[in-house]
């Protein structure tokens, strides 16, 4: 008995009438190639890190081993070929699965995001996606939650204070902007009125981009985004300054190198789901030509180069950032997380679904220019409101503010140790 | 707030976080695309070292090959840390020569008395900071190694051109 696959197609990716035995082949190639060039390309961040870090701060970087070119490489050997440390109190089984669990969910969420135009080759349609999954982006929010375990175990089966300072922190400051990140894409699904990522990519090819429509919830992803990953501003679960390396700690050789690997795929992954909730994926601007049939080598091609070039360009933002900011202290880190993130992400779905409400009623039709010019008018207004208004000492609370005199003295007391009772000697005997 | 800390406490409408962030960043930009960087790439380029700059020994030679050094015994008397070791010896003719003369260049302290009291102008420190050896005896320079090093020796400082002009 067979199964009947060609049923499943059609269900998980109507329109394509593919071959299964081209499918099958096609889709093992996609696997090697689109897993060598991601883990190649994660390990050449790891040197535009320290690049890019070395020209901020007016240095050359490394360029030694092959003019640096294969500084990776080095590093990888180095890494390979380094003693494994085990803490003699350490969890091992936990310990050693801890880096896994890190690793595996980043490369996992890439499996769905649609990297070029579909190509149209003699073997049927070929869509330049993993898995082209009809529920893309919830599997995504399912898959991303998952990365904090590895940091979580890591932490705590390490045995040792710092690692489970960092572990906490991870988990307290993961499961907060989850929260964010999970509300600010929900305009997003509000206008393309689906989840599938592909269907989120050609609703903004035919309309505008997300970022011009939405521009707050694009701002709020990038933070949470930015803490989802535990880069800076955000890297309080690793804060070298004070926690050592965190919840790395205690690794060493190669199970350091994954968690090393993982921050830097997270950070891709992170970069591609911008790239394509809110800059149009792989389209190429200006241009409806790259969005309709018939979809060419060429046009796979093209498009490839531009989500490319707009995935890296997000990864040049975080590490531009990481360069730039200082950490958060760690009431702030929350206070931003709960009390300005989240209210003003659920405040954002509220006013853009009753424009659309509202829009949809006055009679203008989805992917209009007044549907858009709404939305944008709408948007110039948040973002005046956001920027030049609230950006007064409240998006951020400074070391002073928000603190009346009163909750100053009250926290000092609870700090010190309340004097003890006066001895009072019985009298009477 | 432990003790000791500043807080500075500025109006609420200077604060900002967005604002801030972005003028920071512009200037990271700024510097990302600055063509000068201030690393010495080091075996290759090398920072000049002082005229004054008190290295390692060497010792200089007559005309004829041999050590400038009449074993007076003068440097070992005032070197402060009691790093040299010198044996005299006379020839056939009266004139006096080192037989031993080893400096330990882990017990010198590199104040350079022992060129300054040098009658002869023989011994010098001198200007030279690439030392590495393989083992500590390898510090232990005696007499041919002494004469065999062609690094520039240090300028000492003069009280009458204080500032080496």
């Amino acid at each position: 008995m067979t199964m009947p696959i060609a049923a499943l197609f059609q269900a998980a990716a109507p329109g394509s009438q593919p071959h299964v035995i081209p499918w099958l082949v096609f889709t093992l190639i996609k696997l090697i190639v689109v897993f060598t060039v991601y883990m190649v390309g994660v390990a050449l961040l790891t040197l535009a890190e320290r690049k890019i870090s070395a020209w901020i701060q007016d240095r050359h970087g490394p360029n030694r081993v092959g003019k640096g070119w294969l500084q990776p490489a080095a590093d990888g050997v180095k890494n390979f070929v380094k003693e494994e440390t085990y803490p003699a109190a350490a969890n091992i089984p936990l310990f050693v699965l801890a880096p896994a669990l890190a690793f595996i969910p980043a490369l996992v969420t890439w499996a769905v995001i649609p990297f070029a135009a579909p190509w149209d080759s003699k073997w049927g349609r070929i869509e330049m996606v993993l898995a082209p999954l009809p529920v893309g982006f919830l599997f995504i929010l399912a898959i991303s939650s998952l990365g904090v375990y590895g940091i979580v175990l890591a932490g705590w089966s390490s045995n040792n204070k710092y690692a489970l300072l960092g572990g906490l922190r991870s988990s307290a400051q993961m499961i907060s902007y989850e929260i964010a990140l999970g509300m600010s894409t929900i305009p997003v699904l509000l206008l393309a009125g689906n989840v599938t990522l592909s269907r989120i990519v050609n609703q903004q090819a035919f309309e505008t981009w997300n970022v011009l429509n939405l521009t707050i919830a694009f701002f709020i992803f990038l933070i949470a985004a930015f803490a989802e990953t535990n880069r800076l501003p955000f890297d309080l679960p690793e804060a070298e300054s004070e926690l050592i390396a965190g919840y790395h700690s205690e690794y060493s050789a190669m199970k350091f190198s994954l968690f090393f690997i993982a921050e830097y795929a997270n950070m891709v992954t992170a970069s591609a789901l911008m790239a394509t909730l809110f800059f149009g994926g792989w389209d190429i601007p200006f241009t409806l030509w790259d969005n309709v049939a018939p979809f060419t080598f060429l046009k796979t091609f093209l498009t490839l180069g531009c989500f490319a070039t707009k995935v890296l360009f997000f990864v040049f933002l975080y590490m531009w950032i990481r360069w730039t900011l200082p950490r958060f202290r760690y009431d702030q880190l929350m206070s931003l997380g709960w009390k300005f993130l989240l209210p003003l992400a659920l405040g954002y779905i509220v006013a853009i679904a009753t424009t659309i409400v509202t829009l949809d009623a006055l009679g203008f039709a989805r992917g209009s220019v007044p549907f858009h010019l709404g939305l944008i008018l709408l948007n110039l207004a948040a973002v005046v409101i956001l920027f030049v208004l609230l950006d007064r000492g409240r998006v951020i609370s400074p070391a002073y503010s928000r603190l009346s005199r009163v909750d100053v003295e009250k926290l000092r007391e609870m700090s010190t140790p309340r004097r003890a009772a006066p001895f009072l000697p019985e009298s009477g005997d | 707030m432990s003790i000791g800390v500043k807080v500075v406490e500025r109006p609420i409408e200077q604060t900002s976080y967005v604002r801030a962030t972005l003028t920071g960043m512009a200037h990271t930009l700024k510097h990302l695309f600055t063509p000068e960087k201030v690393t010495t790439q080091y075996p290759e380029q090398k920072e000049s070292i002082s005229k004054r700059w008190r290295g390692t020994h060497r010792m200089l030679t007559t005309e004829d090959g041999k050590a400038k050094c009449v074993a007076c015994g003068l440097c070992p008397t005032v070197c402060p840390a009691n790093c040299i070791k010198l044996v005299p010896g006379e020839d056939e003719k009266g004139n006096r020569y080192p037989l031993v003369f080893e400096i330990d260049e882990f017990r010198c302290i590199f104040c350079g008395y022992c060129q300054e009291v040098c009658p002869e102008e023989a011994i010098h420190v001198g200007r030279h900071y690439e030392n590495s050896e393989y083992s500590r005896e390898g510090f232990v320079y005696d007499l041919e190694r002494l004469m065999a090093q062609t690094h520039p020796v240090c300028e000492m400082w003069d009280p009458a051109d204080p500032k080496g002009e």
